[in-house]
């Protein structure tokens, strides 16, 4: 069993997915059990699957082959389709299991069942099996298949909400937004396969001349992952999608955000890996500082809570983007704060699933509590919900970057790292940051303090499971962030910093 | 020069689809401008499978040494276009909804998500 557990960690959602609205029809008790098992279990197999990859090495799965580790064909050519999880992959896997088991429980109470809670939660699994195939697959055209099946999933989830008006609004601007990416980045393997005959990543990479065609598609991919990674100037769609989708839901967009982030490191740093170019890692680092501005400048003058949340989700990004951007720049010579800034970028997308996360599941439970997220009607709910006025504020502080919260220990080292190759860079993040925390101050100011806000009934405690867990999850990373920057964050910076040789070797042999 | 004329072809297809869908503002209209990027890219996949002479590659029809069409771009385009159908009715059905709540279908009309 064990030795198929990349494989089971994607396939057992996409089953299950399908299976929640049959065990609807049975009883709903089935169906919930049903959901949390097959979470739970998607769980299991993440940390499985990371806990082998960082002791072992990496992972390669074939399918179609007699075993799972005959990954040439006979002629020594990698013509099947396989799963290839570094540690980088696992890392993204870690993300995504942990949220799932947070985002899920969650998502059992929130949802009404009359606002058709069955659909939402096979949505949500769906999401979440692709969201763990892009991470694990070594297949280029997988990874649009996979890339696809997150967009029509999450597209679902956005536009849930049929019977208010923006909803499908924001859904129809993401999914054309989305679909636009996906043809990218199909039409960019096109071109490859076009050149190389072949669609495993491995192979290629170790095929790539830098061509005009690998730069045309370099162009593509670029282009088609960025948007669905929601960076400026296409950062539009995601305030829209964050603040329509149901709360609970919107941790898992955050992390297919996440995740397409990660397609692109994979194919800067892997798949172009041989021919790094500074003129691309600046391209990256100048759209990261665009996106933290524009997101925090945006995040300033909202009166919804859950689009006020959003924005600060999207500047986060533009945080990962500046750190890994700066490692791309300093890819050629690699130089130790190229490194530092890599660590950095990379830890802060733990850290973002973290807070964001825990933001939108206040967001949640405010909306939950008072049927509104308008910060104009809301005001003194700290009386009646301490706890999540208390995560509330936690969370702002850590998404700030306050010492010692985790956004800290993550944004500590993009300054460092960002620090040697420009000052400016730095200046910029850390104004953004102190930004950030006037927003949130206001909004923390706006819901929760004041006089004795009415609140209807209570929290139930799943919510507060939840909430605590995320809580539990930040304080950790941000008092011993050390051993996690040691244990996890290391070795996955380091997968994308030095570890294509490695990545070829486990695919290619040699 | 004249044997790359399908990808020239591939080409103007998607840039047409691009350009309705920066000019365009009816919904159903952008729908058709993905539609057209969209097919744009899979007749390039189809022509890249394209080999002259070649022969369908099914095993037991092969001489042994003639030149075989590769399978694979085909089967990519098949998987292609089952996302595409599945994205273009999802966009259609959300168009759909909004213009039950809205009455139109003028993405300038649509603007309860602004800022």
């Amino acid at each position: 069993m064990s030795v198929h557990a990349p494989i089971l960690a994607i396939a057992v959602p996409l089953l299950g997915g399908f299976a929640v609205p049959l065990l609807a029809r049975l009883h709903r008790k089935v169906r919930d059990l049903w959901v949390l098992l097959v979470v739970l279990f998607v769980g299991v197999c993440v940390g499985y699957v990371a806990a082998h990859v960082f002791t072992q090495g990496i992972w390669v799965y074939v399918l179609g082959a007699k075993n799972p580790q005959e990954t040439l064909a006979p002629g020594g050519f990698p013509i099947r389709i396989m799963l290839t999880v570094d540690a980088m992959s696992a890392f993204m896997g870690l993300i995504a299991g942990f949220i799932a088991l947070v985002a899920f429980p969650f998502a059992l109470k929130y949802i009404p069942e009359e606002e058709g809670k069955t659909l939402s939660l096979t949505l949500g699994i769906l999401l979440l099996a692709g969201i763990l195939g892009m991470a694990y697959t070594g297949d280029l055209f997988n990874f649009f298949v996979f890339l696809e099946v997150t967009s029509i999933a999450a597209c679902g989830i956005i536009g849930f909400r049929t019977w208010t008006s923006r909803a499908p609004e924001a859904a129809f601007k993401s999914m054309l937004l989305f679909s636009v990416s996906g043809l990218f980045f199909l039409l960019g393997v096109a071109l490859l396969y076009g050149e190389y005959g072949a669609l495993n990543l491995a192979y290629v990479s170790a095929q790539i001349r830098g061509s005009v065609v690998d730069r045309l598609s370099l162009a593509l991919f670029l282009a088609g992952l960025l948007m669905k990674a929601a960076a400026a100037p296409v950062h539009f769609w995601a305030p829209d999608a964050y603040g329509e989708a149901p709360a609970a839901k919107a941790l898992l967009l955050v992390v297919n955000t996440q995740v397409s982030l990660y397609g692109l490191w994979r194919v800067l740093f892997t798949l172009y890996g041989g021919l790094s170019d500074a003129g691309v890692g600046w391209l990256v680092v100048s759209l990261g500082l665009l996106t933290m501005v524009v997101a925090a400048l945006m995040a300033l003058v909202q009166t919804d809570l859950g689009r006020l949340v959003a924005y600060g989700a999207v500047s986060q990004i533009g945080y990962m983007m500046l750190g890994v951007g700066v490692g791309l720049v300093a890819l050629s010579g690699r130089p130790d704060y190229g490194f530092v800034a890599m660590q950095g970028g990379v830890f802060h997308m733990l850290n973002d699933a973290l807070t964001v996360g825990l933001l939108f599941l206040c967001v949640g439970a405010v909306e939950w509590a008072k049927g509104t997220r308008d910060l104009r009607a809301l005001g003194g709910l700290g009386h009646g919900l301490p706890e999540v006025a208390l995560a509330f504020l936690l969370a702002s502080l850590a998404l700030a970057g306050i010492p010692p919260l985790n956004g800290f220990a993550s944004k500590i080292l993009i300054y460092e790292g960002s620090f040697r190759l420009s000052p400016i860079l730095t200046a910029i993040a850390v104004l953004c940051s102190i930004l950030l925390l006037a927003v949130f101050a206001r909004a923390f100011q706006g819901a929760f303090l004041g006089p004795r806000g009415e609140v209807e009934g209570k929290i139930p405690w799943v919510f507060l499971l939840s909430i605590g867990l995320l809580v539990v999850g930040i304080l950790v990373l941000g008092l011993v962030p050390g051993f996690f920057v040691e244990e996890i964050v290391t070795p996955a910076a380091k997968a994308l910093w030095q570890g294509r040789a490695l990545y070829l070797a486990a695919v290619l042999g040699g | 020069m004249i044997g790359n004329l399908p990808f020239v072809v591939c080409m103007i297809l998607v840039a047409l689809g691009l350009w309705t869908l920066v000019t365009k503002r009816n919904l159903i209209k952008l729908v058709i401008g993905i539609g057209l990027i969209e097919s744009g890219v899979n007749l390039f996949l189809v022509s890249l499978g394209y080999v002259r002479g070649g022969i369908p590659p099914i095993y037991t029809y092969a001489p042994a040494d003639g030149p075989m069409v590769l399978p694979t771009p085909q089967a990519l385009t098949l998987t292609s276009i089952v996302i595409g159908v599945a994205t273009t009715a999802l966009m259609l059905a959300f168009a759909v909804v909004i213009y039950r709540h809205k009455g139109t279908l003028d993405a300038r009309k649509i603007r309860d998500l602004r800022g």
